[in-house]
């Protein structure tokens, strides 16, 4: 059976008297009102009082159990939260600054790229940081990639192009692994979005309004930084690691200090200070993480001021529409 | 669905058509002449946008499909490929994924909605039964949906939730075995995942329309609870609802837009970002932020159920949780039967109100619990939280029916927006006497 | 209809026909994006720059397959009398005539001998098979199509010529498939 109103018994009392109905209904509606108010303000007080009564518990509830979970001594990392910088392609309107996943690029081909790869990513993607054909063509050529097989059936060494993948120091994990003592230094290509430190409560909950995503490079800078502080008494740190209270799953890594002053050779004279190999290899890493960020976020931007013109279209056209109706 | 169609064709070929094959007539009498109480609130749009938040899911997932590979070798990198070098493929790709936890949200604001104006009582039973089945197939789709990706959440996911069966006593191993494929989690796990989760959002769309049809027998509930007496109660879906419903749509899709092109990566995992690596569990392993509250349940349970002052065991803690897990969805089946009052909404009930409060507040910290490590104090919060979950269906609901004073409530939704007509001082009784000012 | 009833109408229908053409704009928008992924995507894109090929080793009469854009490409180096059997061959031979000369490349300062064409044959795409006699050059194995040592159509259902790729000579000795020049 459908809902529409004839299939329904009509009101009994519309159906006995109309007059009568209206009186009924019109002292109905008056006395339902004046109750209605009353016991709105005791339900509102009522409800006010619980959920002020359970914040506080949960206040009380958290704060033990932090306290709880500082005695008990399980040990959380990272030590410290990592340092927040303010970057070129955070916020709204970010942007990418090509001179600066340039020296990125620089650090990370001079220094990093001796232990990590970064194989997501093609030397053709190069072009995003303004390279044109012929230096992403002379860059890809330093390299010699396996290719083949030819018609020989044998596999040949040939300088890498444009559309190859960014070649890897090491052949494979393993190799990788056993080259750097059993720890596998991680690949580049997403690292950025693949660490992040908790940010914990509340500030995960600010973090929506002020569109905070910059939690894995503000940690790379933080790390790759970190490594002049000494560690404090009572803390051990096991043979062949580096103390870092940055590091996100220990207080040590094993991953020497990469980068010390004067370590690579800036041309657009910018400082060659580790603060600064740090903060543009940590920009270039975001890029290799998601090169589309600046274009999503200048699309997201259009999108959204094109639905909110649209919502207040519809708001004035539904209100136009509904106006003749009691709601 | 029969009944009183005004639908009337005029052309040739509609009257044609109608004979045959009366499409046109079902789609004019569900979205169009369809009346609705005419004072629905803002949380009554929610069906609808979940109606086009499964379309979407189900257009976004067909599309970024052509894309991905269903291999354990290679289902990570063809994400990757498909975010960067695909056309639209990284906005695609990041609907998808927010559009599941949009679609959650959706969804959970529609189960409160329904929770509080006591959307399941009489008649509507097998209307709320079809929503708690939908809502289990969502979330076999979304856990299934984010193994796909095959980073070291997907893979500890896929490790921890399949684990669920092998508590079944006696032949748990053997079912987690033919629901991998194998012994571990691996290639054929992924493949088996993919079909299915290709599968389910159809049958999820076969639910809702036996969702819709029973709604559209029944009609809609409404904020006061009485039901539709009279034309003067209802107005047609089109234009009312129609715009109504797309004037929420168009705000839901900006928020959902918000995370989508702003912080894409907001309500997923960083170590999703990983390569699954069947040797390395992350620190923390923890689910999306829909499943926390479930999540929270199974770990609360960590003792065995035993006879007391025996050493015999009769539900383990393992099992203990996952019964607890799942039961925490199957009482969600028998709600239209543990609520004992005979008034619907919680507007004029003033201590199911309280109640009900008291339960999202609950909710909402189970699942800030559920994403704590199951360490220290967290451990008594969760089995705390986890039986106020159970006591709310088990205990309050069945004697708030007996101990309430409910409060009066109108007698026809017309005469409760008058009221508020009234109530707010405008027009004074103006519309009472005469037949409100509805269209058509 | 007194005139403030009319502005009211006015702006009305503004507001309606803006609603709507705003739900058009939103609608067009969420399709684009679904339709717009399903072109080659950037790595195609890049795979498919144009390919060099090394001809010194092939002799008079042999004919290589090259790949580019993972579709198989003809080179055949002709032999002085396949070269004079196609100048001479008549226009009423072939379908879609072009003069032999317009099919017959050459390096630059090097003799004219080169036929570089598509391997697909133009009628559903089958690979013809060399013909090492006489005046015809390839045979379709799937509906019988012929093609003369130039590629162009003398039998059988194919409607054109097999068609040149964009090509250039870098030297002598080295081809470029995939671009005009080198």
């Amino acid at each position: 059976m459908r809902p529409s109103w004839p299939d329904r018994p009509l009101h009994q009392k519309q159906k006995a008297n109309r007059q009568d109905c209206c009186q009924s209904c019109i002292t109905l509606v008056a006395q339902f009102s004046i109750e209605r108010l009353n016991s709105m303000k005791s339900i509102v007080s009522k409800l006010l009082a619980a959920a002020t009564a359970s914040i506080v518990a949960a206040g009380v509830f958290l704060g033990t159990a932090f306290a709880a979970e500082e005695e008990g001594g399980t040990a959380h990392y990272p030590i410290k939260k990592p340092r927040e910088q303010s970057w070129s392609f955070g916020g709204p309107f970010g942007k990418w600054d090509k001179g600066q996943l340039q020296r990125g690029l620089k650090v990370y081909t001079e220094v990093c790229a001796a232990c990590h790869s970064m194989n997501l990513l093609s030397y053709r993607n190069l072009a995003d940081l303004g390279y044109n054909d012929d230096q992403i063509k002379a860059y890809a050529a330093e390299y010699e990639v396996t290719d083949g097989p030819n018609d020989d059936g044998e596999m040949f060494e040939r300088p890498a192009r444009a559309t190859d993948r960014f070649k890897g120091p090491y052949a494979n994990d393993k190799e990788a692994a056993s080259a750097n003592g059993g720890a596998l230094p991680p690949d580049f290509s997403l690292l950025a979005k693949a660490r992040a430190p908790e940010r914990g409560f509340p500030t995960f909950i600010f973090d929506i309004f002020t569109m905070y995503a910059e939690n894995g490079p503000d940690y790379i800078y933080s790390l790759l930084t970190g490594y002049p502080e000494e560690p404090p008494e009572g803390v051990e740190v096991l043979e062949g690691l580096y103390y870092n209270p940055y590091f996100v799953a220990g207080n040590a890594l094993a991953m020497a200090p990469p980068l010390s002053e004067e370590l690579v050779e800036y041309t657009d004279g910018s400082p060659q200070t580790v603060e600064q190999y740090a903060k543009d290899v940590s920009a270039f890493m975001m890029w290799a993480a998601e090169p589309g960020l600046a274009a999503r976020k200048q699309s997201g931007f259009i999108v959204l001021l094109f639905l909110l013109i649209f919502a207040g279209l519809l708001y004035f056209t539904k209100k136009k529409v509904w106006a003749d109706v009691k709601h | 669905m029969s009944g009183h169609s005004t639908y009337n064709p005029t052309s040739g070929i509609g009257k044609w058509m109608d004979a045959r094959l009366p499409l046109a007539r079902l789609v004019h009498d569900s979205f169009v002449s369809y009346p609705v109480p005419r004072n629905l609130n803002g949380f009554y749009t929610f069906g609808g946008i979940l109606m086009i938040m499964l379309v979407s899911q189900i257009i976004t997932g067909v599309v970024i499909a052509m894309h991905y590979t269903s291999d354990a070798a290679t289902a990570f990198e063809s994400v990757q490929l498909l975010r960067r070098d695909v056309a639209y493929g990284g906005t695609l790709q990041a609907w998808h994924a927010v559009g599941a936890s949009m679609f959650f949200v959706a969804v959970y604001i529609h189960i409160f909605r329904g929770l509080y104006y006591g959307s399941y009582k009489e008649p509507r039973e097998v209307l709320w039964i079809l929503g708690v089945v939908i809502y289990l197939l969502m979330m076999a789709t979304a856990f299934m949906g984010y193994v796909l990706p095959w980073g070291q959440m997907s893979y500890w996911g896929a490790q921890v939730i399949t684990g669920f069966f092998s508590a079944i006593p006696l032949v748990g191993e053997t079912v987690r075995e033919y629901l991998l494929g194998g012994y571990s989690v691996g290639s054929a796990t992924l493949n088996r995942f993919f079909s299915l989760h290709y599968l389910l959002p159809f049958m999820i769309a076969g639910v809702v329309i036996l969702h819709v049809w029973a709604l559209h027998v029944t009609g809609q509930t409404n904020p006061t609870g009485v039901e539709v007496k009279s034309k003067q109660d209802v107005i047609p879906f089109t234009p009312y609802a129609t715009l109504k419903d797309a004037l929420a749509l168009v705000l839901f899709m900006a928020l959902m837009c918000y995370f989508v092109f702003f912080l894409p990566d907001y309500l997923g995992h960083a170590d999703n970002y990983i390569p699954a690596d069947p040797l390395k569990t992350p620190a923390h392993i923890v689910p999306e932020w829909y499943f926390l509250p479930f999540y929270a349940i199974l770990r609360a349970i960590d003792f065995n159920i035993g006879i007391p002052f025996t050493d015999i065991v009769l539900i383990d803690s393992k099992l203990g949780g996952v019964l607890a897990m799942f039961g925490a969805i199957v009482v969600l089946f028998f709600v239209p039967w543990l609520d004992t009052s005979d008034v619907r909404s919680a507007n004029y009930r003033p201590l199911y109100k309280v109640f009900f409060w008291l339960f999202a507040i609950n909710a909402v910290f189970l699942g800030y619990l559920g994403s704590r490590p199951a360490e220290g104090i967290w451990i008594p919060l969760m089995k705390a939280t986890t039986f106020w979950y159970f006591a709310h269906f088990l205990i309050v609901m069945p004697l708030l029916g007996f101990f309430e004073k409910p409060k009066p409530r109108p007698a026809s939704i017309t005469d409760a927006v008058l009221g508020k007509a009234e109530l707010s001082g405008a027009s004074q009784l103006a519309g009472s006497t005469a037949a409100p000012e509805t269209k058509s | 209809m007194s005139e403030s009833d009319h502005g009211e109408t006015n702006r009305r229908d503004f507001l309606y026909i803006a609603t709507g053409a705003a739900g058009v704009v939103a609608v067009g928008g969420s399709v684009w994006p679904l339709v717009s992924q399903m072109q080659p995507n950037e790595r195609e894109k890049a795979a498919g720059a144009p390919v060099e090929i090394d001809l010194s080793a092939i002799e008079a009469g042999q004919l290589i397959t090259v790949v580019w854009r993972g579709a198989p490409y003809f080179i055949r180096k002709l032999t002085e009398s396949e070269i004079k059997a196609a100048e001479d061959a008549g226009q009423a031979e072939f379908r879609d005539f072009q003069p032999a000369d317009e099919r017959i490349a050459a390096p630059e300062g090097g003799s004219k001998e080169w036929t570089i064409v598509a391997a697909n044959c133009t009628h559903l795409g089958c690979i013809p098979t060399k013909i090492d006699t006489g005046f015809e050059g390839w045979i379709c194995p799937c509906h019988g199509s012929k093609f003369d040592v130039t590629g162009r159509v003398t039998k059988g259902p194919a409607p054109i010529n097999l068609p040149l790729p964009p090509f250039a000579f870098a030297d002598a000795d080295r081809l470029i498939i995939g671009a005009d020049k080198a």
